[in-house]
């Protein structure tokens, strides 16, 4: 008996995968393996929330215009738990069983890299909003990528802190086994000795992916005496190694990177981030206009926070494959084919208006865009200081 | 030297959780020979309820609008009962039937590892992946003594700690519970015949190790104020490493393996590259197991606690 229902079930199971299979012809299937738990939840959040917002907004319209034929967007998110080896299961499932035409994500670096290597294997178009470290689009003609890159993002950060800080002396901590910490620290040290000579980086220091304690190596850093200290963290790292500067005297100025600029930043680290600086993607706070001003808006209005980097730069990516999957024309029924027409126009991409800034690719996958820094004000918001654009 | 002693009291401080936790550890292991691995999620779990119990009382969002001093002083004792009521319950539900059945050992340490397994992804089911902070709930103020940086809170953080060894060394030494404790660790068959009541010489001894922990995981959300689900893991496993190094069994041990861990932790971070640090911290640890296999305390399976 339990094994008739055991074959009653598997068959309907079977009936279900396949006419997904069917189906996958008249809906627009996108896979997002997004950190939706893990250490970096809100980064999840902010992809779910902005991409469900341009979904339901295209689909509001009946869909997405493919050449005269109107077709509905599917968007499937699966939850990488802010790990690497999960990143790349869901990544695999989302291509052979789920059939998606494209990958919007992963967020971080520490999933985009082994995940890059994935969808590119599999020839399937892939972006990464947020990902800043150049191992993850880098020979790799089927990925890309929504943000500018960590060499990019390290030289203005060191511009920008040797002219605001007067500094000639920095001291660096960052995460060891996060590719993009680790990445845009090393990237900042070239740019800072380059510019200030060998013995500038006063300190270079690291810790775990668990650690919670920073107070050994922030009393050496702070033994070293640096002008200011640069954070290349994640912004749950930031909230606690701040504070814990301060609680061992350091008065100092720190400089943060884009992973700062989210939306739980200020409710972890309260006071203690005020008046502090880090670059950035977009230009969130008042005064934003156009495109940009009205996705804030409906966000905002939708989900109650201004979005944040992380929503801006998904809302992007999306457009920018919907854009891709416009431009063919057609949708053919083989999913490689359609794949492949999504990946010959996301490369050819000419002057794309964002709201994070107008881009196109180079020949990396990579965008040429701006940089925005920003700081903490008083109030806790991110306010608009200056804006740096590629030479 | 000044870095030096400022590296001393970041250690003192690290150590005091170790230690906090180690005890519960140890406790438990002392009395009932069995490693308790859920521990470090019962210490994540005091954590947790610090923060709903201080947000509860604490003006001007909280119900009932205590001041800051008055929400400290009401939720270090409540954060304390409700975590040893979660322990108490935890051995209730899961170790003591299997126990009970005449299960081996490993079995029991297996469920054990499966409860904390389970208070984890509750949590995060429960309550989602956004993190939690604790408010503040103490002025905190820095004190610089002699180019050393102290803050109230890390003395508070040292003090209890302290507190906490010697109070349950007398609880262990001196009290008949602790008598009837030490009992159960020599005979755990002989001690019903001599009118001593089994189980609830084991439920107070879940309630006292759960109840240190959720002093430990409170100070630990004062100090550190950004609470996930997967907090207690890490931090769990290194402490039952420090009670295992220190003579697992023995308070002493456990209090004095919190503080080696991390004195050894914080020392290799300062003077070698911060990359090595676990590295050479555990690779010393094993060291000392290597010459002394039962850890600094422990002696080979006579009386423990």
């Amino acid at each position: 008996m339990s094994k008739c229902v055991c074959a009653f079930a598997l068959a309907c199971m079977s009936t279900l995968f396949m006419s997904g299979g069917v189906l996958a012809g008249q809906t627009i299937k996108i896979g997002f393996p997004i950190p939706l738990t893990g250490e970096i939840p809100k980064v999840g959040e902010s992809t779910k929330f902005a991409a469900e917002l341009f979904r339901e907004e295209v689909n509001a319209k009946g869909g997405l215009d493919v050449g005269g034929k109107k077709y509905p967007l599917e968007f499937i998110f699966e939850d990488n738990e802010s790990k690497p080896e999960t990143a790349v299961n869901v990544t695999l499932k989302l291509i052979d069983r789920d059939d998606v035409l494209a990958i919007v994500g992963p967020q971080s670096s520490r999933q985009a890299v082994p995940v890059g290597a994935v969808a590119n294997e599999n020839e399937t178009p892939m972006i990464t909003p947020w990902s800043t470290n150049p191992d993850a689009t880098k020979d790799r003609p089927w990925v890309f990528r929504a943000a500018f890159l960590d060499p990019f993002q390290a030289s203005v950060a060191a511009d920008f802190a040797a002219k605001e800080f007067k500094a000639r002396k920095v001291a660096v901590l960052f995460e060891i086994s996060n590719d993009y910490s680790k990445g845009l620290a090393d990237n900042f040290r070239d740019a800072w000795e380059e510019r200030h000579g060998k013995d500038s980086v006063v300190a270079f220091e690291s810790h775990g992916p668990k650690d919670q304690d920073f107070s050994a190596q922030l009393t050496k850093m702070i033994a070293a005496k640096p002008d200011f200290i640069f954070l290349p963290e994640n912004y749950s790292f930031a909230a606690l190694i701040v504070p814990q500067a301060r609680d061992l005297g350091y008065k100092g100025f720190f400089m943060g990177s884009d992973a700062w600029g989210s939306a739980e930043l200020m409710k972890l680290c309260g006071d203690a981030c005020k008046g502090q600086f880090f670059s950035t993607h977009y230009y969130a706070a008042a005064g934003a206009k156009g495109a940009t001003r009205e996705f804030i808006d409906k966000y905002n209005k939708k989900y109650g926070y201004v979005p944040d980097d992380v929503a801006a730069l998904t809302w992007d990516a999306v457009a920018l494959v919907s854009g891709a999957i416009q431009k063919a024309g057609r949708l053919e029924n083989s999913t490689r084919k359609m794949r492949g027409l999504i990946r010959e126009n996301l490369a050819s991409v000419k002057d794309f208006k964002g709201i994070t800034g107008d881009m196109h690719f180079d020949s990396q996958g990579d965008p040429v865009k701006c940089a925005v820094i920003v700081v903490i004000d008083d109030k806790g918001d991110f306010t608009f200081r200056e804006s740096v654009c590629p030479k | 030297m000044e870095i030096f002693l400022q590296q001393c009291v970041n250690a003192l401080q690290w150590g005091s959780f170790y230690a906090l936790i180690a005890l519960g550890y140890t406790l438990v292991y002392g009395v009932l020979r069995l490693i308790n691995f859920a521990h470090g999620d019962i210490f994540m779990v005091g954590a947790y309820l610090a923060f709903y119990i201080s947000t509860a009382f604490l003006a001007p969002e909280g119900l009932f609008g205590f001041s800051r001093g008055l929400t400290l002083a009401l939720t270090i004792p409540l954060t304390m009962i409700f975590t040893s009521l979660v322990g108490v319950t935890l051995e209730r539900i899961a170790y003591r039937p299997l126990m009970r059945k005449g299960a081996h050992r490993l079995y029991v340490v297996i469920t054990a590892l499966m409860c904390g397994l389970v208070l984890e992804n509750g949590n995060l089911a429960l309550l989602g992946a956004s993190r939690k902070t604790l408010p503040a709930l103490l002025d905190k103020s820095v004190y610089d003594v002699g180019g050393i940086a102290v803050t109230n809170l890390k003395l508070w953080v040292i003090f209890a700690a302290v507190l906490v060894f010697f109070a349950l060394h007398f609880v262990v030494t001196k009290t008949r519970m602790g008598m009837a404790m030490r009992a159960v660790s020599w005979n755990k068959f002989a001690l019903p015949l001599m009118g001593i009541p089994l189980d609830s010489v084991i439920v107070f001894t879940f309630v006292l190790g759960s109840g240190i922990a959720g002093l430990g995981g409170m100070l630990f959300a004062m100090s550190y104020p950004v609470l996930e689900p997967y907090m207690g893991a890490m931090t769990g496993w290194k402490a039952f490493i420090a009670a295992v190094v220190g003579g697992i069994g023995d308070i002493r041990g456990a209090f004095v393996g919190g503080f080696l861990l991390a004195f050894v932790e914080v020392m290799v971070a300062a003077f070698l590259p911060s990359t090595f640090r676990d590295l050479f911290a555990f690779s010393i640890l094993l060291l000392i197991l290597w010459q002394r296999p039962t850890g600094i305390f422990g002696r080979p399976l006579i009386s423990k606690i």
